[in-house]
């Protein structure tokens, strides 16, 4: 089935007055700076198609003037290209009305900016009811549904607060929670997190990823940062000089990159992010077997210093994780430690993608246990080890 | 031969200066009635608040400004220092003058309010009307004042009307100025949001686009303000009331006594008037 959301087809974008010449001698093959000299037209994009499926991160990334912007104002005919089209769901949208368009932003499609495009006369939570407003929602349903906007970002409390009161990583949690009080289908992110601080991008990247992961939103993402595009896209699309030089998963671009450039910009990228959850996980200091007594539990416990201790049975197999409440609340003498396991945290496999596990590490009480298909526990991975993977 | 060389020759120059005094006398004659309407009503509003500003006594009006100055600059210093200067324009013997010119000064402001700022807008959102009313602009600002002060003699013949229409000339165009500069300015991302999510131009312009100016307009206002304020005494030539008219009594008489004390007078209202939309201004900063 294609599930296709919207798709850019032959998109062009050219700025200046000849652009008829300029057309002829990009087909010529000619590169966009001779072109530029030649006719005094800049090419911003260039033939761009690709498709994205419902529910995946797409990003986009390239350097700055290569044209990412531009084609994320495509998108939602911020701008509109010279020649190609952008079809959503099969429609082309540069043939919508002034209606159809003004309802396909009202409530398809949102966006969030590099420097957040706030409204400082509004407070926060004016600023995040702004696309319901517009839409003519009455005040009170749109303060509600803002009021969960805002809580969903982690800034309750901060809703009637200026915007001036707040930091940057804050301050695009506005933009996160106006773009999606709209309920969209589509999320264009315009290098959202790129003004922001290096820690407050991670916590940014990483609440994206539960949020888009919970909401199953479909995410348009640009950046200039390889780290960020492989850490959240689903699919990566490199541009270069307004054109698209590749597009495929962050695994298959970091082991088939298409040319020098592609490898280049991904040798400035830490490998060890794009792959699996073997290169963070460590080994359990406490491991109990499920017939040991409660009393060999707590003393493992005590003597390694943690609340908690997994389960196995003879054959290293993950049983579960035992508790040291549970354990003293229990502590009899013929009580075995199989009566106290927990199903406890979600196990994975050895290979699942570090990205994947963001959501449940952030959740969990207790660090991950990973196992093999066999179901024996090959070591575990703790929140801090998830997070201080996405810190450079 | 010479002759063609170092001087410009007599043939090629024709008296155009001449032609335009004419026309704009016959438009005078032709239009007497429609002109004559105008000014009788301009001057009734004119003088409906000079009769309001005459009818506060001079005590209340002090302490407005009094307090007007205290909720400016949050210092009850301020505000009483500017009582104290006002009140030395009393004791100047120049309360009624000084009152004819507020009027006249109020009376040109709110005009080029209300024409300003739809024009201001007007310029900011078309750019063909921004091709066409900028050039008008710069010609209003350059142009020397006394030069559009002999036509406005011409159609409405000496006194408050003429004054009035040569202040509002010449103090619309800050105003114009930073309504389109203000909102033409507004952050490029905060623009292109409120049109990422949908919003209408109207929504746009309403929702976003003026809140955001607002700052910078309340700096055309006050500067506004400030030109009506210097225009009003060199008015006073073709017939306005007030301190101007002081002014240039005093300075053909070769009084300079006479001639300090009213212009001390327009300082210090320009002063007061200055502080207090500048304090305007910088609320709105400071709640962005």
């Amino acid at each position: 089935m294609d599930n296709t959301i919207i798709e850019a087809s032959h998109v062009s974008k050219l700025y200046g007055l000849n652009k008829k010449d300029a057309i002829k001698l990009m087909n010529e093959g000619l590169e966009k700076n001779e072109v530029y000299k030649k006719t005094g037209v800049t090419v911003a994009l260039w033939d761009v198609s690709f498709k994205v499926k419902q529910g995946e991160i797409f990003a986009i990334i390239g350097l700055s003037g290569s044209g990412k912007s531009t084609l994320v104002r495509c998108f939602n005919q911020l701008l509109k290209p010279s020649s190609g089209k952008i079809l959503y769901k099969g429609k082309e949208i540069e043939k919508f009305n002034k209606k159809e368009l003004l309802e396909f932003r009202r409530n398809k499609i949102s966006m969030v900016f590099q420097n957040f495009g706030l409204m400082s006369h509004k407070n926060v939570i004016d600023n995040v009811a702004y696309g319901l407003e517009v839409r003519g929602m009455n005040k009170e349903e749109r303060q509600k549904k803002a009021s969960e906007m805002t809580s969903l970002v982690g800034l309750e409390g901060w809703e009637y607060k200026p915007i001036s009161s707040l930091s940057g990583g804050m301050n695009q949690r506005v933009g996160l929670a106006r773009a999606l009080a709209n309920d969209p289908e589509i999320l264009l992110m315009d290098e959202p997190f790129s003004a922001l601080d290096p820690l407050v991008r991670k916590d940014m990247q990483f609440e994206l990823l539960s949020l888009q992961r919970k909401l199953e939103k479909t995410v348009i993402f640009i950046t200039h940062d390889i780290n960020e595009a492989f850490k959240l896209g689903d699919t990566v699309a490199i541009m270069r000089d307004g054109k698209i030089i590749q597009i495929d998963t962050p695994e298959n671009m970091s082991t088939n990159p298409a040319d020098d450039y592609v490898r280049k910009f991904i040798d400035s990228a830490d490998k060890t992010k794009v792959l699996s959850v073997k290169n963070i996980m460590i080994t359990p200091s406490c491991l109990v077997r499920e017939n040991d007594s409660v009393k060999i539990a707590i003393r493992e416990m005590q003597h390694n210093s943690v609340s908690s201790a997994y389960a196995v049975d003879s054959k290293m197999r993950y049983k579960g994780i035992v508790t040291i409440d549970d354990a003293i609340n229990a502590n009899k003498e013929n009580t075995k430690v199989s009566d106290l396991i927990k199903k406890g945290p979600i196990t994975a496999n050895e290979d699942t993608h570090i990205s994947d596990i963001l959501p449940i590490a952030a959740e969990t009480k207790y660090p991950i246990a990973i196992t093999d298909e066999e179901g024996i526990l090959k070591g575990i991975v703790t929140k801090t080890s998830v997070l201080s993977s996405l810190v450079e | 031969m010479n002759d063609y060389i170092f001087e410009f020759p007599k043939t090629w120059q024709f008296d155009i200066g001449t032609s335009i005094d004419d026309s704009v006398k016959l438009f005078s004659r032709n239009h007497q009635a429609v002109l004559n309407g105008i000014k009788s009503n301009v001057i009734e509003v004119i003088q409906g608040i000079d009769w309001v500003l005459t009818h506060i006594p001079w005590i209340i009006l002090i302490l407005i400004i009094v307090y007007l100055g205290y909720k400016a600059s949050k210092k009850i210093a301020v505000g009483l220092s500017y009582g104290v200067m006002l009140f030395l324009v009393g004791t100047f013997g120049l309360w009624n003058h000084m009152l004819e010119t507020l009027s006249l000064v109020i009376a040109a402001v709110f005009i080029s309010l209300v024409i300003g700022f739809p024009v201001g807008i007007l310029i900011a959102m078309s750019k063909r009307a921004n091709r066409i009313i900028r050039p008008i602009l710069d010609l209003m600002q350059t142009m020397p004042t006394f030069v559009y002060l002999v036509p406005a003699v011409v159609l409405f013949s000496v006194g408050t009307m003429p004054a009035l229409l040569a202040t509002t000339i010449y103090a619309i165009v800050p105003m114009i100025r930073m309504t389109s500069h203000g909102i033409v300015h507004v952050d490029k991302e905060v623009y292109e949001a409120a049109l990422a999510f949908g919003s209408t131009k109207m929504q746009t312009l309403i929702k976003v686009q003026i809140p955001q100016a607002v700052s910078t307009i309340m700096t055309g206002v006050n500067q506004t303000i400030m030109m009506a304020m210097s225009m009003v005494v060199t008015s006073a030539i073709i017939g306005a009331q007030g301190l101007g008219l002081e002014i240039l009594v005093a300075t053909n008489r070769v009084e300079m006594g006479k001639a300090l004390l009213p212009g001390i007078s327009i300082v210090i209202i320009a002063i007061i008037l200055d502080r207090l939309t500048q304090g305007l201004v910088n609320k709105n900063e400071v709640s962005e």
